[in-house]
């Protein structure tokens, strides 16, 4: 055991692990989290907590994750590298695991272009790979990036996304090999929707290797309405959504799409959940978490497996 | 060279608002060859101002010169001449933004004003396209990546392959910014150096780049 975090132990066990996703809100009320955390309880094993996705500035994604250790959830802690240096993210690194924080994800992040502040100084000092590494770092040798060592380690379960659908595509499974040199125990994907450029990138993961070094978790988020879909399909930067999907919500009232789209959600999870290789499934219900009970309910993910 | 643009013919007429008589100083070096700040672009922005003046009904005198370089004093020295009778009320420099700032440091007496906004280093991809190619880190690593740049080139300054938002080559920023990850990757495969992409790109040392303050250069063996 690295962190001994539910999510760790889950996928040590063999279990087909389930984390979910909450975005933190534009605003400072503690209440909006604990209502869409509570759809998710016993649902998923872990909640990713976004750190200001988009580039939008929201409530801090660690004061999040403490929100959610408090009424007894594991969280997901995401940190990009837009908006911190080496030295913000040690210590925050320090402080979250204070706080009882097990589960990092380590992410460039979304450039601040795209958000609400398109104004602001952007900082990569570190990219993802070298995030990945200075937690490993901290983890394993003790020791910050300057050689100072830490009085009190810290124990994370360190994770990675990995864009199946970007280009270029070769360079794609490269990427996760390097991510899994860096550090990585855990790899949660863009979402998915072309099941095919999934199966060819895993099958490459597979074939070198990887995906016995790390676990992966497919990524999948429920298609509500054909404007959502033609919306991911054309404006999300390295997003694949088929024409296949599209046709059928529209072949179904407006008023059923959403439940069409939950039909093709639940659908792919019980594909991926045949794959060699896929250990689990990230769900990002992007505010529309009430709907994780009945989708991991379809897809047969519950109850949960109990790990001490 | 310096890549810079001119200011908006608004902005440079507030900047000159309570003035009647200013110097127009352009550079003979990268702003020339940018079409930017040489002397045909002094003598086009020194008629615009002229003309938008005198439809206000309050003209302004405005002279026109263009030195050789602005970033080099022994250049800078050549407006001791037109500026010793306190004739201007300002000096309006027309080189990237190291020209006014080298006549404030000679001339502490008169008031300088920018007309262009510098830019990036950078070059001329076709006749009117420029892009930016290095940022200066003060530590080059570009033969890393088949002699492209990924700290000025990359929106993120990604050192170990393209983010997740890559898409036919574009960067997820705009359509408009080739993804310079996408570009190194087709380089390196040319090359049959894909191999070396694999290994990972240590945490750079930022220290010799602006982050480590205002840089200076000493060469003893030039100094006098
Ligand atoms: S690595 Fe540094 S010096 Fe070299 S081109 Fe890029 S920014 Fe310029
Ligand atoms: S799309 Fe390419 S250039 Fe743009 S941020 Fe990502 S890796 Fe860098």
């Amino acid at each position: 055991m690295k962190a001994g975090s539910r999510l760790e132990k889950i996928l040590e066990a063999g279990h087909f692990a389930v984390t979910g996703e909450l975005g933190p809100p534009r605003g400072a009320d503690a209440e909006v989290i604990k209502k869409k955390a509570e759809h998710l309880r016993n649902k998923v094993d872990s909640i990713n907590v976004t750190d200001n996705q988009t580039s939008v500035v929201r409530m801090c994604s660690m004061a999040v994750c403490k929100i959610l250790i408090e009424m007894g959830l594991e969280p997901n802690l995401q940190m990009v590298c837009r908006d911190r240096n080496r030295i913000a993210i040690q210590s925050d690194l320090l402080g979250a695991y204070a706080l009882g924080i097990r589960n990092v994800l380590c992410l460039s992040g979304d450039h601040n272009k795209f958000g609400d502040h398109p104004q602001c100084k952007n900082v990569f000092d570190l990219d993802s790979m070298q995030l990945i590494a200075t937690v490993k770092r901290m983890r394993d040798e003790g020791k910050l990036l300057s050689d100072q060592e830490l009085e009190g380690g810290v124990k994370f379960f360190i994770g990675a996304a990995a864009n199946p659908f970007g280009d270029p595509f070769e360079f794609r499974v490269t990427r996760l090999a390097k991510k899994i040199e860096a550090g990585v125990d855990f790899i949660q994907t863009q979402c998915i929707y072309n099941m095919e450029k999934f199966k060819t990138w895993l099958d490459q993961a597979n074939d070198e290797g990887l995906t016995e070094k790390c676990y992966i978790l497919a990524g999948v988020t429920p298609l509500k309405s054909v404007g959502m879909a033609r919306y991911m399909q054309k404006f999300v930067p390295g997003l694949d959504v088929p024409e296949e999907y599209i046709t059928r919500l529209k072949g179904v009232e407006k008023k059923k799409q959403a439940a069409e789209g939950i039909k093709i959600c639940v659908e792919q999870i019980e594909q991926l959940r045949e794959m060699k290789g896929v250990a689990g499934v990230h769900l990002m219900a992007i505010e529309w978490e009430h709907k994780v009970p009945e989708i991991t309910e379809a897809a047969k993910l519950l109850p949960r497996p109990e790990v001490d | 060279m310096i890549v810079a643009e001119r200011k908006p013919i608004k902005e440079i007429l507030a900047m000159v608002a309570d003035f009647k008589k200013i110097l127009l100083v352009g550079c003979k070096g990268c702003v020339t060859v940018c079409n930017a700040g040489g002397t045909k672009e002094v003598g086009i922005l020194a008629s615009a101002l002229k003309i938008a003046r005198k439809k206000e009904g309050n003209p302004i005198e405005i002279d026109e010169m263009t030195l050789e370089r602005q970033c080099d004093p022994e250049y800078i020295d050549q407006l001791e001449e037109p500026l010793k009778n306190n004739n201007y009320d300002a000096v309006l420099s027309m080189a990237c933004s190291v020209g006014p700032q080298f006549i404030a440091r000679r001339y502490d007496n008169i008031l300088v004003y920018p007309t262009l906004n510098t830019c990036f280093m950078g070059g001329a991809l076709e006749h009117g396209v420029w892009a930016e190619f290095c940022q200066g880190c003060g530590n080059c690593i570009i033969h890393h990546f088949g002699g492209l740049c990924p700290i000025a080139r990359c929106s993120k300054s990604l050192m170990n392959g393209p983010c997740g938002g890559s898409a036919g080559g574009k960067c997820e920023v705009s359509p408009d910014i080739d993804c310079v990850w996408h570009l190194i990757y087709d380089r390196m495969k040319q090359l049959g150096k894909l191999d070396q992409l694999r290994e990972i790109f240590p945490i750079k040392d930022w220290s010799t780049s602006r982050d480590g303050g205002p840089r200076k250069i000493v060469r003893e063996d030039l100094k006098k």
